[in-house]
C-alpha cells in the first residue's frame, strides 16, 4: 500500500477535496504523554467534530466524498471545531435526526409508510404524533404530505419517522396542510437556503405572504394565497441553483414592478 | 467434565493450553488503548450541528401565525441568550408584593369558612370596641386587602 503523505487540514480549507486524501490534524502536545492522562487531556481541548464526507482514519481525516472542504472554528456556544465536506447530490440517504418532507403511501393497521426519497420507505407509527393515543389516532390518509424527523436511521435498519420531538410536542412537525406545491430541487440548494441569513429568503419574503417548509431530503412545499404566486415563487427557487445573485436580483426586480 | 481419569501429565498439558488461552485473551486488553486516543474526534453525519441550519418551517408577511412565532422559538434556541432574559420579564408582580397580598387574604378568606359559633366570637370582640352597625356593615361588605 502506497503511504500517501497527508495535508495539514487546515491549508486545504475552501479547496477541492477527493476521496482518498488525508488530512492531518494539527498536532498536539498531549499526545505524547502518558497515556492515563487521555481522559483530562481529551476535556481539555475540546471535540472536534467530523462531519459528512470524512471519516476519522489513522494519523487524521480520511475524505470520502469528493466536495469544498469546509472548517468551523471552535466558537463558545457551539462547541468544538468541525471539519467537513460540501458535496453536492441529489439523491437523499437518511439521516438520524434530520427534518424531511415525506409522502404517506401506505396504512397498515398501526403504522403508516411514507416515501422520503431515499432507498427505501420510513415507517411512521400512528402514535409518534402529539397527543395521539391509541382511541385518539391522528387523521392521516394516504397521499398526505408529512414533516418529520428521523428516530432511526442506518444502513442495517429501515428508516423510522417521528413528528414530535424529545420533549412530546409538535413543534411545526406532523400532516401539512392543504393546497400548496410540492417540488425536488438538490441537497446543497436546500443547505443554502437554510443557512442563517439566506439572501433568498430573505429577497423573497419582501414580496408577499408566503408559507415554506424545506425538507432535508431535497423536497419544498410551498404556498401563497393564489396559484400565480405559487408558481413564481416555485420558479426562483428552482432557478435559484443556477442563478448568480445578480440575474436573481433583476427576476425579482421585474416581478415586483408587475 | 471428566476429571477422574485425569493423570498428572494431562493435567499439566490442560494447564498449559489454558494459560496460552488466557495469554491471548490478554493481549486483546492492549487494542481499547489505541482506540481510546482517537476520543476527541466524534464523527457526525448530518449536515446540521455542521452549518447551524435554520428550522425548516417558515412563514412570511403573516400567513401562516403560528409559523411565525414558532420560527422565532426554535431559531432562538440556538441563542440561549434571549430564553434567559425572558424568564426575568415575565414576573408582572414582584416577590414582596405577592407576599404582603396573600397574608392579608388568607385571612379574609379563612374568615369565610368560620363555623357560626367562631363567627360570633369574632363579633363579640368587634362589639367590644365599636357600635353595632359597624361590625354588621364589616361583615356584609367585602373587605379589600389593605396595600
Amino acid at each position: 500500500v502506497m503511504a500517501a503523505r497527508g495535508v495539514p487540514a487546515e491549508a486545504c480549507v475552501g479547496q477541492l477535496v477527493l476521496p482518498g486524501d488525508v488530512l492531518l490534524l494539527p498536532a498536539h502536545p498531549d499526545e505524547d504523554g502518558e497515556r492515563l492522562r487521555l481522559g483530562a487531556g481529551a476535556a481539555r481541548r475540546g471535540r472536534l467534530l467530523c462531519g459528512p464526507g470524512l471519516r476519522r482514519g489513522g494519523a487524521g481525516l480520511t475524505v470520502t466524498k469528493c466536495g469544498l472542504l469546509r472548517h468551523r472554528p471552535a466558537g463558545g456556544g457551539s462547541g468544538g471545531g468541525a471539519f467537513w465536506v460540501d458535496s453536492q447530490q441529489k439523491r437523499y440517504v437518511p439521516v438520524k435526526g434530520d427534518h424531511v418532507i415525506g409522502i404517506v403511501t401506505a396504512k397498515t393497521g398501526d403504522l403508516f409508510k411514507v416515501d422520503v426519497g431515499g432507498s427505501e420507505q420510513a415507517s411512521l407509527s400512528y402514535l409518534a404524533f402529539e397527543g395521539a393515543t391509541k382511541r385518539n389516532r391522528p387523521n392521516v390518509q394516504v397521499g398526505d404530505l408529512i414533516y418529520g424527523q428521523f428516530l432511526v436511521a442506518n444502513k442495517d435498519m429501515e428508516p423510522e419517522l417521528v413528528c414530535i420531538d424529545s420533549s412530546g410536542r409538535a413543534s411545526g412537525m406532523g400532516v401539512i396542510g392543504q393546497d400548496g406545491f410540492l417540488f425536488k430541487v438538490s441537497l446543497g440548494l436546500i443547505r443554502k437556503l437554510l443557512a442563517p441569513k439566506c439572501e433568498i429568503i430573505q429577497e423573497l419574503s419582501q414580496l408577499y405572504p408566503f408559507e415554506l417548509v424545506l425538507g432535508m431530503n431535497g423536497r419544498i412545499w410551498v404556498k401563497a394565497k393564489t396559484v400565480q404566486q405559487t408558481l413564481i415563487i416555485v420558479n426562483i427557487l428552482e432557478a435559484c441553483e443556477y442563478m448568480t445573485a445578480e440575474q436573481r436580483k433583476q427576476a425579482l426586480a421585474k416581478l415586483s414592478a408587475n | 467434565f471428566m476429571q477422574r481419569s485425569l493423570d498428572s501429565q494431562t493435567k499439566k498439558q490442560l494447564e498449559e493450553e489454558e494459560k496460552k488461552i488466557i495469554s491471548e485473551e490478554h493481549w486483546y486488553l492492549d487494542l481499547p488503548d489505541l482506540k481510546e486516543k482517537e476520543s476527541f474526534i466524534i464523527e457526525e453525519r448530518s449536515f446540521m450541528p455542521c452549518e447551524d441550519l435554520l428550522y425548516g418551517r417558515m412563514s412570511f408577511k403573516g400567513f401562516n401565525p403560528e409559523i411565525e412565532k414558532l420560527m422565532v422559538q426554535m431559531n432562538s434556541k440556538s441563542k440561549k441568550e434571549e430564553m434567559e432574559v425572558d424568564d426575568k420579564m415575565e414576573a408582572d408582580v414582584s416577590d414582596e408584593e405577592m407576599a404582603r397580598r396573600y397574608e392579608t387574604l388568607v385571612g379574609t378568606i379563612g374568615k369565610k369558612f368560620l363555623k357560626k359559633r367562631d363567627q360570633r366570637v369574632l363579633q363579640d370582640e368587634d362589639e367590644d370596641e365599636n357600635s353595632n352597625t359597624r361590625p354588621s356593615k364589616a361583615k356584609k361588605m367585602f373587605l379589600k386587602p389593605q396595600d
